[in-house]
């Protein structure tokens, strides 16, 4: 190895390596399923087409760096999440290793479904940070929240590189509303963070079929699926509610 | 957009296999680079694309997506997509990312080649 490899500062940016999630000391609130004792699941391992999503909003005429957007986003997460997808940050906050608990709503009947689920923050640095899934998740892969300069006007973005996890999330995300319901989210949080700043930004969306096959060996992922196990749980949450423990 | 802090020599190891020498940074910003660094080393013999990581100063999570997306493109030209050069810190990031259960990883060249065959 080269002396240009050795110990940089910026690799403490990168969680510690983890084999299973562990959900101790999360604040009241979220559901808190299906995260602990789950293995991490990235772009390669889930089932469904791999898409590549981009969403921006520029933020003219705010003097702001990308460094304090960044930092103000991870202040501010869960504030800028709609009602169908509420955050729930563990109490280090938005910091490598940590979990995002997430309770979600996804287009069903009745109203829609509910999904508890949550994310790691793989990797956090002064202008980016990057969530990763767990088993049983809608999807399988990354999600970057950044924030960069570009003909002087501060950008913020969201990029996904992600699978549906199995088939049962492909077929919710090609064929129910989960694709526009993921868009509108995102829509949702930068259309927040633009007005923060006093902005009505327009966010601009891309989008780009990185892989259109399916990996059909993936399919047994099924079993960890978050939907499936939150609705199975619900009795048991509904007990709990009716004995008060 | 801001620039790059990246350079990439292209070169064979043999005909069936080229190396792609990052040197630098790769970020969201080397996309560019890389996939003309990966068009370079892919010609129609191409069986086997070794990225050299040794003189990799630093990679961030979009770093990794880029490997994602490149392992994808080779994929799609049924060649291997191999890795040499990464310290301990990056062998243990490509275990977190799961990005080890595609792309093989060897200590140097010679050990790369050889197993490609």
């Amino acid at each position: 190895m080269t002396s240009s490899n050795d110990s940089d500062p910026r690799d403490n940016a990168w969680a510690k390596p983890v084999d299973h999630l562990s959900t101790k000391d999360m604040p009241v609130g979220a559901l808190n399923l299906n995260v602990d004792g789950r293995g991490l699941t990235g772009p390669l391992q889930g089932f469904g087409q791999l898409w590549q999503k981009t969403y921006k909003v520029r933020l003219p005429g705010v003097q702001v760096s990308p460094a304090e957007v960044v930092t103000m986003w991870k202040a501010k997460l869960p504030e800028f999440m709609p009602d169908d997808s509420r955050f729930y940050p563990s109490f280090a906050g938005v910091a490598p290793g940590e979990i995002l608990l997430i309770d979600a709503t996804l287009p069903g009947p009745g109203g829609g479904i509910t999904v508890a689920t949550g994310v790691m923050i793989l990797y956090a640095d002064d202008e980016s940070f990057t969530v990763m899934t767990p088993d049983g998740h809608p999807e399988s892969g990354f999600n970057t929240f950044s924030s960069y300069e570009e003909d002087d006007v501060t950008i913020a973005q969201i990029q996904s590189l992600a699978r549906a996890n199995d088939p049962v999330y492909e077929i919710g995300f090609r064929f129910m509303g989960g694709s526009k319901q993921q868009e509108a989210i995102w829509h949702h949080v930068l259309t927040q963070l633009a007005t923060n700043y006093g902005i009505s930004g327009e966010v601009e969306t891309s989008k780009k079929c990185v892989d259109s096959k399916i990996q059909w060996s993936q399919a047994k992922n099924v079993w960890h699926n978050a939907v499936i196990r939150t609705t199975l749980n619900a009795p048991v949450r509904a007990g709990r509610r009716l004995f008060g423990r | 957009m801001p620039t790059a802090n990246v350079t990439m020599n292209v070169r064979k190891a043999n005909e069936q296999a080229s190396v792609i020498e990052i040197h630098g940074e790769v970020t969201a910003f080397a996309e560019d680079a890389l996939m003309e660094a990966y068009t370079k080393a892919s010609d129609g013999k191409t069986k086997a694309v070794i990225i050299d990581f040794s003189d990799l100063q630093y990679m961030n999570s979009s770093g990794i997506g880029l490997l994602v997306t490149l392992l994808i493109r080779a994929n799609r030209q049924k060649q291997q997509l191999i890795v040499t050069g990464l310290n301990d810190h990056y062998r243990q990031i490509f275990q977190l990312t799961r990005l080890d259960e595609a792309i093989g990883i060897y200590d140097n060249e010679a050990t790369a080649l050889a197993a490609v065959g």
